[in-house]
């Protein structure tokens, strides 16, 4: 043998495991990082245009379905349980515990994105969805006084709304995709509690997702309901 | 105190005891996140004017910053380097959105 006999999860270029595993969380920080910025560069857009037309933004606001927005958190929060779970099983070395926290996290990704489809098909029925076919008629209820609003003012909230919540979809699908090829690996046995760098990673990217929706609720459902 | 680890135990042990804690632990976590997620949805009905926006944002930080700590397990990273990754990454979000902000919260003249 050319080598030295060890562990097949050690890559070569790597002292050892302690430094091979802060390199992947290293990068997978990075990533991140990166991702705050673009969410960034979005709620700074939401933010701006807020301050710039409240009243329609309040009123189109005012449109969106708190209780739906409300579950779907509940539902992301449980999922970030179940990941931290999995974290631990993994460490623990329980294959099968590990898979099946796994999979219940996909499966909850999964109940946030059909959530998330009734939320869009009321919308698209409510002609709420930017385009040709937009319409906005509501007002805006500043405590029982009706202010009518601009609906083009509108149309840019609902803008906004579809590109923050569908690129957090988009990252749910992606990471409905991650969990669903994890949790096959884990019960192919291909993590120790040696090494399951891969399943903690994924966890970082599932929580960064949280987070995310942790601040779109508030931002687009709440803060304008009663003010 | 600690048992001197075992080479036998093979190079790819890592450290983990400070890094996680308790299932009963993150269980409980979880339950408060969702206490304060019923919480901010309840305070929305209530009107508390311009307070509305202030303690939405707070529930959702200190929601956030529960996941961070303990889920994302940031006080048991171990490198220096990756925590200067995290405080540089919102770092750099918090001036974009204030200097953002400090500009177009003082154009009183449009």
């Amino acid at each position: 043998m050319e080598h030295e006999a060890h562990n097949p999860a050690l890559l070569h270029h790597f002292a050892d495991a302690q430094q091979q595993k802060n390199a992947a969380s290293l990068g997978m920080w990075l990533f991140l990082v990166t991702e705050i910025m673009f969410f960034g560069g979005m709620f700074c857009a939401y933010l701006i245009y807020r301050l710039a037309h409240f009243n329609a933004f309040a009123a189109a606001s005012q449109q969106l379905n708190i209780w739906m927005g409300a579950i779907n958190t509940a539902v992301l929060i449980v999922s970030s349980v179940t990941v931290v779970l999995a974290v631990k099983a993994a460490e623990q070395g329980k294959r099968k515990l590990l898979t099946g926290y796994l999979v219940v996290t996909v499966l909850l990704g999964l109940t946030f994105l059909v959530v998330k489809g009734f939320e869009y098909k009321e919308k698209f029925e409510k002609h709420h969805v930017p385009g040709a076919s937009f319409n906005f008629t509501e007002k805006f209820d500043d405590n029982g006084k009706q202010i009518p609003v601009n609906p083009k003012e509108a149309e840019l909230f609902f803008s906004l709304y579809f590109a923050m919540t569908g690129m957090h979809a988009l990252h749910m699908i992606i990471g409905c995709g991650l969990f669903g090829t994890l949790a096959v690996l884990a019960w192919k046995g291909h993590f120790t509690p040696g090494y399951f760098t891969p399943i903690e990673n994924a966890g970082l990217y599932w929580h960064l997702v949280d987070i995310i929706w942790i601040y779109l609720f508030p931002l687009l459902y709440l803060i304008s309901r009663h003010s | 105190m600690a048992e001197p680890k075992s080479n036998v135990e093979n190079d790819l042990a890592v450290e983990h005891e400070h890094t996680t804690h308790s299932e009963g632990f993150y269980i409980a976590i979880g339950v408060v996140l969702l206490i304060l997620t019923i919480t901010t949805a309840a305070v929305a009905f209530v009107n508390l004017g311009p307070f509305n926006p202030v303690v939405a944002l707070l529930i959702a930080t200190i929601k956030a910053s529960l996941v961070i700590i303990f889920f994302m397990h940031v006080k048991g990273a171990s490198e220096k380097l990756t925590s200067a990754v995290v405080v540089s990454g919102f770092f750099f979000l918090a001036i974009l959105i204030s200097l953002s902000l400090a500009d177009y919260m003082t154009r009183s003249w449009r």
